[in-house]
This record gives C-alpha cells, structure tokens and sequence, in this order.
C-alpha cells in the first residue's frame, strides 16, 4: 500500500468525513498541511483574521448547520488564540474540530519557537484532546475526533499535529470506530423511567416544559417532538437562551424565555408549577436566580444526554439520560400507549394569563431616540417570511434580541450562552453564512462587542459574504453600565466606550457598506436598507444610551422578584448578591 | 459577608481508565477545576498489555458533591469505569508507610515493642535508626506514625491507599 504523509492523511480524513470548510490562519508548524491544502479540490479554507475568529466561524457554521466546525491553526500564539473559541464550544456543547499544529516531536519540551503546550491548556476545555505522536496514529485519531465532538453531549475537540508527523508518512486507511473501549454515550432512555415521566406530566396541574440548547442539538425533529408533546400535554413552554427557536414563539402555549432577563409569565409560571419538566437544560445559575427558592413547590423532571448535568444543580425527582430526541419520541410513544390525557390545565392557564397581562417586555417608545427593543422588533418584522439568521455579541444587545426577536424555528439563532463570549457573534454570523450561503444572517451587536472581533470585516469581504451587522450603538458597555447603576450607586466605572470608531467609514474601509440611523424616523428605512443592499453592510444605529433590559431577576434574588421597570432600582446590593455573578 | 462550607464525608474511589499521556493531569486537573478534595491519589498500570490503569482517589465532599465527582469523572473519554467503594458495601483498603524513627535506650525498646504489635516489618536498621514497613487501612497506619512521633520520628513516606470490594465480584 503506498503510503501518505501526515498532512495528506489529515486532508484525506477530513474529506472522508465529509469536511466542506476549515476556518483557519497558517504558521510554521502547519505548513505541511496548508501545502496540502493548496487548490484542493473539495475543501474550502476560509482564511481568518484572528484564531478567535476562526473558532467562532466555526462555532457558527456548526450551529447553523448541525455539522461540526472545522478549525486548523498554527502551535503557540494559534492555539492559545484558538482557546477562547474552544472553551465557548465546550460551554454551550457546540461541535467543534480544532486541528493544531505542533512543535516536532523531538522539540516538544525544550521551549521551541511557538511551542505551547496545547494539549495541557486545551485539557480543561476540551471534551478531549489528543497529541499525534505517529502518523500510523493520526487517521484513528482524527475520525475518533469527529465522532467524539458530534455524538453524546457535542463539544470541542483538539488534535495538536507536530511538524513532523505532519511530514512522515503511513499507510492510509479508513479507520474502523465501531467499538470504542471506554465512550459510549447513552442516547436511550430507561423504558421505565420514561413511563413514570408520562405520568408524572398527565397528573400535573401546572405543569411546564423548560427546554435548553440540548433540544437544538439533538437535530430539528427533536424541535418537532417537543411541538407534539406540547400539544398532547397542553403544558406551556419556556426556554433558555440556548434553546429559542426549539419551539415557535408564534404557538399559544410559548411563555417566551426564562431567567434573569426572562418573561415575567415565564418565570412566575416556573415558581408556581408543580411539576417542571427539563428537557436539555442544565438549570444553569441565569435561570434559577436564588437556588432556595426555585421552584419550590415542584417535582421536577430533568432530561439531560450527559449524566453530569443531572443533580448538579437543582435536585431532581427523575433524572432521564437520554438524548433529546429519543426521550421526546418515547415519552410521546410511551404517553399515547398509556392513554393519558391532556389534564384539563384552565386554571393554570387563567394563572398565565394574569401574569401575561402584566406585559413585562413592554416599554416606553415615542420618545426623541430609538428605544433598542423598537430596533429589534422593527428588524424582525422586517426580515419576516425570510429565512434570516440572527447571531449576537454578548450585553444588554443579547438580551433585547432573544426578547423581542421571536423565533419559530431550531438554528436560527446562535448566541454565546455560557461562556458569554464577547466577540462570538460576527464570526459566528461569517460562519453561519458559510453554511447557508441563501440565508440572511444579522448579528446584532453592540458598539463594544463588536470590536472584540472587529478584524474579520476583511474575511467577509474577501469571500464576499453578505454578512449584515446590526449594531445597537448606545456608548457603553451597556450591560456592565446596567450593573453599576443597579448595584453601585450608577458609578460607572470604565464602563463608558469611549473613542469609538466611524463604524460607517470603518466599514468603507472594507470595501462594505456604512449606514448610520440617527433617529426613529429613520430606523424602518435603514433597516430596509441595510438587508436589500447586496454584500456586507454594517449599520451603526444609535439608541437611547441609558436604556436598562428589563425584567431582570437580579443576582441573588428569586424569580418572584423579579425587576419589571426602573421604578424599582434600589441602587445597591447586599454584599451576598454582589458577590454572584 | 462569611462563605460557608458544608459537611463532608470521606468516599474511595476506584476508577479505571485507559493507560494514555495526560490521563492523570486531566484526573487530577480535573478535582482543581471544580473544587473537589484528593486526600490521596494512587495510579499504577494493571493490565497484562499495559492498556488500563487503576486509580484510587481518596476524596471528601457533601454527598451531593461526591455525585458529582463520580459523574464528571465518567464522562471522561479514557475512563473505562468508576466505582464508589466506599458506596458499594464492604471493601478492604491498604496503604503502605515507610516510617523511620531515631533513637537509643527506652524510645529505641519502645518503638520495636510498638512496631510488633502493630505487625510493622523492620527493612533497616543502624544502631541508632529503624526504617519499619507498615501496611494497613489509612487510621492504623496514622495511630502508629502518631506513636512514633514521641519515639523519635525522622521521616515518613506513604503510597496513598488503594483498595477493593469484599466479595467474589
């Protein structure tokens, strides 16, 4: 058998295993593998700006796409580089294959030129990580990788390739990965178990669905599952940040999202409910506020691929691991076998209502400046009946795009949830775009975060991605400027985006189109602007800059006190609360 | 404000794993990363074609912690299994302790007399010193150390304790 170098083995990998896009940035110690890449035939390299970038591209095609995110970066300062984007994958279980390259083995240890120890770095955000020793190695490595970042919960995988094994050679062969001596995620549920949860939910009388990004990943007939449940059970639903779009914010039974900068009827109705049915969600410290008084008077159901993720936080009546879609299959088998019954829910309901009435998204408009929720509710009609993707930075921006942005479908919306990544979303958007090149992606944005990735506006340009940046210009950190209004007496300290760029003349500057909107009269008609504009364009919208995202639990509190309005700031915390998050 | 802490209780754990580089950083970084106790950690190759490796962690948390610990340590691609030995019923547990004491007269009689009761060997000696051999579950093996420390104790070495559930399985 004739045999292969170790960058031909990987390229070769890469296309038996179906690998369309690497995002990556060359270096000395890839460059047998960028050779190897010159003019191939099937594998597009998109060429970053920043390894962060590449991540985030890669985080975003991934989401977008149910694919995972192919990454191919240089040893030291690409790698460490690579890490931000790695540990956003691992937070937010988002696939991703991060390929590094290496010092030459006999170097390793010794401080070689750009060497860093990438497998003990990556060690604790990675859900695992290799360092090719031998060429014969790498092609079981590299498929194993794939099947390791893709299946059970998905997360982030690296493979660090010193120089050298890039440039021996082996034997090529399609590698046999059928029976794995230690991985074996469980994707069934206990029969039993599943049996119980149906009656637990047919004898609920305020029951609620809280669903997570687990619903996401488990693939889009995991989303349609969820819808048939919901409508068998009448139980109303609520999702975290990472699971909007797995259920449509169009049906009757969605209370919208949940958590520090949820619905209010979201989370009186998680307060109040007797039974809380989880569902790829990890109870994560945004969603419960104070842990003593989540949900006290439940019995709580918690559906979860990884078995971790169960008893963590909250402890639960029944634990179910099981992969999303499989656990809803069975659970709607396992309800209509049995023969239950939506019970009749009028009363919770009439509950709902009462909370529903209080309108907690609403919010003072009419006003001189652009209010931010007026520009994402008037982005979202006008991007209606498209098929729009909508990626965000991370701040106050986030929080009114998941509020007032309603999403009806699985994967159109792609955000850093746990590691609250500024700088993910406009990578994420180039990713997103690189997946679906017919879509319409937005990343909406803030004039802070957009600047932590400002670089890739050279990526766009260059594969001529119609990438839309919508970017909530308001001055501030405006989420960190929030915090220091509410908690210490409105010093804002450094909180203030001070010397911002033209974000228009920047955006000439490349070569994609500026739009600035100054005032509501101009808001609808930029918009319209900015997405019947073919190419790239950035707009920079000014809003009202002291703006506050409310509702808001704040740190420390319970759902039931939650903040609607800023009529009810006090100005300042207990130490406890100040000391969370 | 004052943080507080709650109650722990002490559980072996007995984890099998594939025998790779990096497999006991990524153990060991793994209780750092999350807060998790090690009192003692042993790692030694057990399998005929060096593929597997036992590791036993001694470790103390909130039961609730220690559900944890068992679970994060499953979901670990090279960890074939992890047991909870001290959650399992009946098990043995041995650590070994190299104990060297100095001395002459009274503490030198003492000691000999102390070591023999606690069936600790003898593996050195020189007029003035004894290096005893010890084996035992963890509280024997710290009752004689602390009896020693009267007699003159110079030096301790100890493996950490490994062990194994009563019973044919």
């Amino acid at each position: 058998m004739s045999e292969l170098s170790g960058a031909e083995i990987l390229l070769q990998c890469l296309v038996d295993l179906g690998v369309e896009v690497v995002f990556g940035y060359p270096g000395g110690a890839v460059l047998p593998i960028y050779d190897v890449l010159y003019n191939h035939p099937t594998i597009k390299h998109v060429l970053v700006r920043h390894e962060q970038g590449a991540t985030h591209m890669a985080e975003g095609y991934a989401r977008s796409t149910g694919k995972p995110g192919v990454v191919l970066v240089t040893s030291g300062p690409g790698a460490t580089n690579a890490i931000t984007g790695i540990t956003d994958a691992l937070m937010d279980s988002i696939p991703l294959v991060v390929i590094t390259g290496q010092v030459a083995t006999q170097l390793i240890g010794t401080d070689a030129f750009q060497e860093a120890d990438t497998v003990g770095l990556t060690r604790h955000c990675t859900k695992h990580n290799y360092l090719v020793k031998s060429p014969d190695r790498l092609a079981h490595i590299v498929h194993e990788a794939f099947h390791i970042a893709t299946s059970g919960r998905p997360g982030p995988v690296v493979i660090d390739i010193p120089k050298n094994v890039q440039v021996a050679t082996a034997p090529y062969e399609r590698p046999d990965l059928s029976n794995h001596v230690s991985y074996r995620p469980q994707l069934k549920a206990d029969p039993a178990l599943i049996e119980q949860a149906a009656a637990m939910i047919a004898a609920a009388e305020r029951p609620i669905f809280y669903t997570g990004g687990g619903v996401i990943n488990a693939g889009p007939e995991a989303s349609t599952l969820l819808r048939e449940l919901a409508e068998l059970t009448g139980a109303p639903v609520t999702s975290t940040l990472m699971g909007l779009g797995a259920f449509p914010a169009s049906s009757d039974q969605w209370l919208g999202m949940l958590g520090m900068h949820g619905t209010y009827e979201a989370n009186m109705a998680m307060n109040k409910a007797d039974l809380i049915i989880n569902i790829g969600a990890r109870f994560d410290d945004r969603v419960t506020g104070r842990l003593d008084a989540f949900s006290p008077a439940s019995k709580k159901i918690h559906i979860d691929i990884d078995r971790s993720s169960i008893n963590k936080i909250v402890m639960t009546d029944l634990g179910i691991v099981a992969d999303a879609a499989s656990a809803l299959a069975d659970l709607i088998a396992a309800w209509k076998k049995a023969g239950h019954k939506a019970a009749d829910l009028e009363e919770w309901w009439a509950r709902i209502a009462g909370w529903r009435a209080r309108k907690s998204l609403d919010y003072p408009d009419g006003g001189a400046e652009i209010m931010p929720q007026r520009a994402i509710a008037d982005l979202f009609k006008a991007t209606r009946g498209r098929d729009t993707i909508i990626t965000t930075e991370v701040g106050q921006h986030q929080m009114w795009a998941a509020q007032h942005y309603p999403f009806d479908a699985p994967n159109k919306w792609l955000t850093s949830g746990g590691l609250g990544t500024m700088g993910y979303g406009f990578p994420a958007a180039i990713g997103a775009q690189m997946g679906n090149p017919d879509s319409l992606v937005i990343c909406v944005a803030g004039d802070a975060s957009i600047q932590m990735n400002i670089q890739e506006l050279g990526t766009a340009t260059q594969y001529r991605l119609p990438v839309k940046i919508f970017i909530l210009n308001n001055e501030y950190m405006g989420m960190v400027r929030q915090w220091q209004e509410l908690t210490y007496e409105s010093r804002y300290s450094e909180s203030y985006s001070d010397s911002l760029p033209d974000f228009v003349r920047l955006a000439e500057a490349y070569g994609w189109t500026g739009i600035r909107i100054e005032g509501p009269q101009e808001l609808e008609a930029g918009i319209r602007q900015m997405i019947e504009t073919p190419g790239p364009v950035m707009v920079d919208c000014r809003v009202a800059k002291l703006t506050n995202c409310f509702p808001m639990i704040p740190s420390g509190a319970a759902h039931t006190e939650m903040l609607l309005d800023p009529s009810q700031i006090s100005g300042t915390l207990a130490d406890e609360a100040k000391a969370l998050v | 404000m004052h943080i507080t802490e709650e109650l722990s209780e002490r559980h072996v754990l007995s984890i099998t794993v594939t025998n790779e580089a990096g497999i006991l950083a990524k153990i060991a970084g793994l209780f750092t990363a999350r807060g998790y106790n090690i009192e003692s950690l042993t790692v030694a190759d057990i399998s005929d074609n060096h593929q597997v490796s036992r590791i036993t962690i001694v470790t103390n948390g909130p039961p609730r912690v220690i559900d944890q610990i068992i679970a994060q340590l499953d979901r670990l691609v090279p960890v074939h299994n992890v047991a909870d030995l001290t959650a399992n019923g009946p098990f043995v547990e041995r650590e070994l302790a190299l104990v060297k004491v100095a001395g002459t007269g009274e503490h030198r009689i003492e000691a000999l007399r102390i070591a023999d009761i606690f069936r600790a060997k003898v593996v050195d000696t020189t007029t003035t010193s004894f290096i005893f051999e010890i084996t035992g579950p963890t509280d024997k093996v710290n009752t004689f150390i602390g009896l020693m420390r009267e007699l003159g104790l110079v030096e301790v070495g100890r493996t950490g304790i490994v062990g194994m559930v009563r019973g044919r399985d």
